[in-house]
């Protein structure tokens, strides 16, 4: 029986650390067993809203991340990520609405058993050594001993920080606390791994390596719920993006359909009738006349012809037809506007 | 189980902190001009007044409680300087994060720094109380009535500013709270006095309004009442009779003090657990 389950979870994970003794696998298989049993969600909110006085944080996030996506929360400053991401770990209690990791409520503390959390504005005990920090949050994750004791000089491997192993948190430089600061999130191997702003303290090599973390947690099949001010990263990083504005989640999607789909298309042209430009919603958004040059956005690339032949027919003349494909960035302030920010 | 891996850390984030080296070098600066002092008075005294055994004991006495009295003082201290900053360091700072998002509830981290700090307290306490009346003993042989009672209810009175302290840093900066903790402690110091006073004044209104001001004062922080008890344990008949010392007083609290002053201290830890569980972090 144990063995059959095993064999289950070595099928499914091929990376994972082999268990050499009977308690190590007893411990995994309890804990897995509990997830495999239902198919919730990662994370699932219901107009969750968090209030200070009169401020309004967070007005309504509603999302579901499934699991074993990488999930980009994107937004501006003050749009509410960081209150979000609080209200999920229950670092901060919902005003109103509910939220549930895997199925549990957020407040039940067992399910942040699998749960890593790298905060952004991370500050550890900087009296404790590097080997010792690592021991104190396997000790609060409740790991057997000697299963710690092979995981954290995996992990201290795994950020490139082994030869700091016995050095004090206060000799270390932003740059490896945010490293140390992961590494502690991954330590119980979660099946939801939570990171605000990861990459702001690193450099490019820093960055890579994060990045290069968090493709292999998706091989895994561990979720992410990234919380990115840089876009770039989460273009190469993210499965799915939500856009948040006013603590509002204004707009999930693929990333994939995000970028390949949507263009921008600018026609220059003459003597088109102002009626006709509503007719080109039905193809576009943001349709826009400015003299001789029309911009929208198109869905994809597939509606060109017919908006070239729409044109045609309400007789406009066409003189020139250029797509091009819209970067995250600008898709970020296309839908978050540059009001957004404080 | 995560309430004693708090407590393990806050032992050792205290013990690793400069300031509890501090209170420690200071305690055993105090334990050895204490000793000195005490035998170059014995020593003195049993030259020129000669075998008395009861003038003698007197002033063994006298001095055991005067030694006492810095004890309560120094445990006191100690105990608010390390742990007023704990919560509200941990709160302003942000480490908290990391250990709130683990899978612990918040009255286990208010339980396990405050075991952790008991600890810490109690240690101190064996040493320094241990300190006085050991080395008492060893050079004359005295020992007070009821040391042991004596010593818990120091003990106590740690325990209940420890418990402010931490109910205190659920909601306050760091430094607030020590306003907040030592404030109360002069409260009820300046209350004691008031109480001690009064009780010596010819029956009046005035004599009892300071009674009454002192009571009061005591049920907002009862460690001056405690601290009259264990003195009041600890003195001789010939000190009792006499009535008024620096170190002990006639007017003196019963067992419902002691009663009161422990279900004040859980009253105080289930706050400050609620109020942590509540917090906005």
């Amino acid at each position: 029986m144990e063995g059959c389950l095993a064999a289950q979870i070595a099928a499914r994970h091929p990376s994972k650390i082999v268990p050499s003794q009977p308690g190590d696998l007893i411990y995994l298989l309890s804990v897995r067993i509990s997830n495999m049993s239902t198919s919730s969600p990662a994370i699932e909110t219901r107009h969750l809203r968090k209030t200070f006085g009169d401020k309004v944080a967070v007005k309504d996030l509603t999302l579901t991340v499934e699991r074993g996506e990488v999930f980009g929360f994107l937004g501006p400053n003050g749009a509410g990520k960081t209150t979000s991401v609080k209200m999920l770990l229950h670092l901060t209690a919902p005003s109103e609405g509910e939220g549930y990791l895997f199925g549990a409520p957020l407040r039940d503390p067992k399910v942040r058993q699998k749960i890593g959390f790298l905060p952004e504005h991370f500050r550890f005990h900087d009296w404790l050594r590097a080997d010792e920090f690592m021991a104190l949050h396997a000790d609060l994750y409740h790991m057997p001993r000697d299963l710690a004791h092979r995981r954290i000089p995996e992990l201290l491997d795994l950020v490139s920080l082994t030869p700091h192993a016995q050095k004090k948190l206060r000799e270390f430089s932003k740059g490896m606390l945010q490293r140390i600061g992961l590494a502690q999130a991954l330590l119980n191997e979660p099946e939801l791994v939570i990171l605000d702003e990861p990459t702001s303290g690193l450099d490019p090599v820093g960055r890579r390596l994060v990045r290069d973390i968090i493709r292999d947690l998706r091989q895994r099949g561990t979720t992410v719920f990234l919380n990115s001010h840089l876009l770039s990263e989460v273009e190469i990083t993210c499965d799915r993006v939500a856009f948040i504005k006013h603590g509002e989640v204004i707009r999930t999607s693929r990333l994939q359909d995000l970028v390949e789909g949507e263009l921008s298309v600018e026609v220059r042209l003459r003597n088109l009738r102002p009626e006709a430009i509503e007719g080109l919603s039905r193809w576009g958004r943001q349709v826009r006349l400015d003299g001789e040059h029309l911009t929208l956005t198109l869905g994809s690339e597939a509606d060109l012809p017919s908006i070239n032949r729409y044109l045609v027919e309400q007789g406009a003349d066409v003189f020139a037809l250029r797509p091009q494909h819209i970067s995250l960035e600008d898709l970020f302030i296309e839908i978050v506007g540059t009001d957004g920010g404080l | 189980m995560s309430t004693f891996v708090i407590a393990r850390l806050t032992f050792q984030e205290a013990a690793r902190r400069r300031i509890l080296l501090a209170a420690l070098l200071l305690g055993i600066l105090f334990l050895v001009v204490f000793g000195l002092g005490f035998h170059y008075i014995m020593q003195d005294l049993e030259k020129n007044i000669g075998p008395s055994r009861l003038m003698l004991n007197e002033v063994r006495n006298f001095l055991l409680m005067a030694g006492l009295y810095v004890v309560n003082f120094l445990t006191a201290m100690m105990t608010v300087l390390t742990s007023v900053d704990t919560l509200s360091g941990e709160i302003s700072s942000g480490t908290v994060h990391t250990l709130v998002s683990k899978p612990i509830q918040r009255w286990e981290i208010v339980m396990g720094k405050w075991l952790g700090f008991a600890g810490m307290i109690t240690l101190y306490l064996l040493m320094m109380g241990g300190g006085v009346m050991g080395f008492i003993y060893l050079r004359s042989g005295y020992v007070a009535p009821n040391p042991v009672s004596a010593l818990a209810l120091i003990w106590l009175n740690g325990l209940i500013l420890l418990s402010i302290s931490l109910l205190g840093g659920t909601s306050l900066s760091t430094l607030a709270n020590g306003v907040l903790v030592f404030g109360l402690w002069g409260v009820a110091f300046i209350g004691g006095w008031v109480e001690q006073i009064g009780a010596y004044l010819p029956n009046s209104s005035a004599s009892q309004t300071s009674i009454n001001i002192g009571v009061i004062t005591s049920l907002i922080m009862p460690t001056e009442a405690i601290w009259k008890l264990a003195a009041h344990n600890l003195q001789s008949p010939l000190v009792a009779a006499l009535g008024f010392s620096p170190f002990s007083s006639t007017t003196y609290p019963s067992l419902i003090m002691v009663i009161y002053a422990v279900l004040y201290l859980i009253v105080a830890v289930a706050l400050a657990m609620r109020l942590f569980s509540r917090r906005d972090l």
